[in-house]
């Protein structure tokens, strides 16, 4: 297991531990104090905490179900990475809520059930189709799940000095406490309050970094600001010594424009088909609240990933800058002098130098496109061989040289991340079986205490096999997001969709568009990325010129949405027409009128 | 309510939200990436408009959209007799 960085270093280890501890040890009691507080005594306050959630606090909980480990550690390196390429993930993870607000949330609320399956199971008036939704959501919020339990354990083993099995089991058992006691009413109030914690846990270390590099203490405005050690923008700053070190530029464009589209496309309503998302929406007391809180949801969302590209930018300045301490045309940084924290993390093994050519200094630089420099003066390869993205979040405050409290609220912030999000797709899990399967399918008799008791007893369920599956990772953890992005554009989206602004759509037409959405998108995304994701199963190279019109596996979620549509409708026009009460049943939710009635059911 | 009224409530609605994912589109697909080049004139902060519509504008636009179409329907619903 990789040790504590801070752990070697003399009377600074046992501070910088107790300072962990403590920041970690305080959020967890808190959330633990509030699943005390907030117990589920009915399954409307299980599923739903009983529609009474205030619209900004809904807000500020569905940002810290939606924000996962992905977007808390991963997202400001991978746009420090590329650049403007990696642009997609800012506006499709935001641009999704557009969809949410405008065309799902307000008329699912209004629909006043507790599950995306119910939904689609009534419009639809079939028990194939909830089957299908029920199979899809359960497919896309386990394979999401996965990647939650282990970025929770890596952040336990990193920050807490336990080895990652450890770290698993106390993830587990913090939100078995909180989930399985008070379900949907427990998970809001913990998301609300570990959404303050990522959110200053993140804000923080921007701020000072902002400020060292630009003066301004806005990331935002500082990301467009004047850099004080050249005297011009920042950006052309980093522009100019990633060229002369044989990289791209930072704000050009180096892809291709049609799959950055697509792309963004496919997160967009990826994001507004996701049904731990889409649920959040069901606690607040009235549809106008519903579309309220989409707002709130956006703003706070906003707060990180508009931060998020200024981190990146400003953090690869700053890692250059230390590299080439004297400007990229002066002398390398000698790999004695190298800076605590460079030292601290190649001991994870998410960072790696490598002295090729012997002579002592660490040269960074392009390998596929060396500098005239690189080649004059004989350098034998790039020495920072591996630089992890997901450090540059992690590793910030050190490397921006904050003290230890900061440290230990990043740690907070990425294990409030990661558990966040973990508890709201349990919550999606444990009511897709407990109620669209137990109580709509299985046993439709199951007393109101009953189906209470199965929710519980599916939560505890889905906790145990997340936390298998994240001590065994299927060794696709990588590739299942984009596959959960790609099932919620191409099954759930379109259905939900359809349902609200076609009275016309029928049964036969959703079954058929979800099972052709859903089977087209695993179909491409398997015969790049292999059968279930198993190596050497691919049936063509994972490589743009072998893609369909150079389609990329991981966008391929906006044409499995255009093929559910298409099939959708031609299935419509040669099979019988919806009932009149479902036409009737549209007609209802499409005005906000009303929406307390239909709460019990 | 008469069936005509909610004809009209739901034509109002559907005419506001294709307005506002027009403007969703522009932003983000539209000056954030396709018409980029055609921004690339307008400086702003050592790069260009398109660039900062992709990283930051994109966003605000996305919360002023949804806040605005929160206060028109509120109103519309008002005006329809249809609010809770």
């Amino acid at each position: 297991m990789p040790s504590l960085a801070w752990k070697n270093k003399g009377s600074y280890e046992m501070d910088q531990f107790v300072i962990n501890l403590i920041f970690v040890g305080g959020s967890f009691a808190l959330y633990i104090g509030i699943a005390i507080w907030a117990r589920a005594g009915s399954t409307a306050d299980f599923y739903a905490a009983s529609r009474g959630v205030n619209p900004i606090v809904n807000g500020a909980a569905t940002a810290a179900d939606w924000m996962s480990a992905a977007s808390f550690i991963s997202m400001a390196g991978l746009i420090a990475a590329v650049g403007y390429g990696n642009s997609t993930f800012l506006m499709g993870w935001t641009g999704g809520y557009v969809i949410l607000a405008l065309l799902l949330a307000p008329y699912l609320r209004k629909f006043g059930r507790f599950t995306v399956p119910d939904f689609i199971g009534d419009r639809f008036y079939s028990q194939t189709a909830r089957l299908v939704a029920v199979i899809s959501l359960l497919v896309m919020s386990i394979t999401y799940v996965i990647g939650q339990m282990t970025g929770a354990a890596v952040a336990f083993s990193r920050f807490l000095e336990v080895d990652s099995t450890t770290g698993l089991f106390i993830a587990s058992a913090v939100v078995f406490c909180y989930a399985v006691l008070g379900g949907m009413k427990g998970i809001t109030y913990t998301q609300l309050a570990q959404y303050v914690v990522l959110i200053i846990a993140y804000t923080i270390p921007a701020v000072f970094i902002s400020l060292q590099l630009t003066g301004n203490a806005l990331p935002q405005l500082g990301l467009f600001s004047t850099h004080t050690a050249t005297g011009q923008p920042l950006l052309q700053t980093l522009n100019e010594v990633l060229m002369e070190l044989g990289f791209n530029d930072y704000t050009g464009n180096h892809g291709s424009t049609f799959n950055m589209v697509l792309f963004t496309l496919s997160l967009m309503i990826g994001t507004a088909g996701l049904p731990h998302v889409i649920i959040r929406f069901f606690t607040v007391p009235k549809v106008a609240d519903a579309r309220t809180s989409a707002g709130w949801a956006l703003v706070f969302i906003a707060l990180l990933y508009t931060v998020a590209p200024a981190v990146g930018a400003m953090a690869r300045l700053n890692i250059i800058t230390t590299l080439y301490p004297d400007g990229v045309q002066g002398e390398p940084l000698a790999f004695d002098n190298k800076p605590d924290w460079m030292l601290n993390w190649e001991r994870t093994g998410l960072l790696r130098f490598e002295d090729k050519n012997g002579d002592g200094l660490i040269q960074y630089y392009n390998e596929a496109n060396p500098p005239q420099r690189a080649i004059d003066e004989g350098w034998e390869g790039n020495e920072m061989v591996l630089f992890n993205n997901d450090i540059l979040v992690l590793a910030n405050p050190e490397i921006a040289n904050l003290p230890g409290w900061v440290i230990g609220l990043i740690a907070a912030g990425g294990l409030a991340a990661a558990l966040s999000t973990a508890a709201g797709l349990l919550l999606a899990i444990s009511s897709a079986v407990s109620h669209d399967l137990i109580k709509s399918m299985i046993n439709p008799g199951i007393s109101e205490k009953g189906e209470l008791l199965a929710a519980r007893i599916s939560m505890a369920f889905a906790i145990a096999l997340a936390t298998y599956l994240g001590l065994n990772p299927p060794g696709f953890a990588a590739q299942v997001v984009a596959l959960a992005f790609g099932l919620a554009a191409a099954s759930l989206f379109p259905a939900i969709m359809m349902g609200i602004f076609s009275k016309k759509m029928n049964s036969a037409g959703a079954i058929a568009g979800m099972i052709v959405g859903l089977g087209s998108t695993v179909l491409y995304i398997f015969t790049y990325l292999g059968w279930f994701f198993i190596p050497g199963t691919n049936m063509l190279p994972n490589t743009p010129d072998n893609w369909l019109f150079g389609i990329s596996p991981l966008s391929f979620g906006a044409v499995g949405a255009a093929l559910n549509f298409i099939a959708a409708f031609i299935v419509m026009k040669m099979s019988a027409p919806v009932p009149a009460e479902i036409e009737a049943l549209v007609e209802s939710i499409r005005v906000p009128k009303g929406s307390g009635a239909a709460v019990d059911h | 309510m008469s069936d005509k009224s909610t004809d009209d409530y739901w034509k109002a609605n559907v005419r506001i939200i294709t307005i506002c994912m027009v403007i969703w589109a522009l932003v983000s697909f539209g000056f954030g990436i396709v018409l980029r080049p055609l921004l690339a004139g307008i400086p702003v902060g050592g790069t260009d408009l398109g660039f900062w519509f992709a990283q930051q504008g994109s966003m605000l636009t996305f919360i002023a959209l949804v806040f605005y179409y929160r206060g028109y329907m509120n109103k519309l619903d008002a005006e329809f007799g249809v609010e809770e």
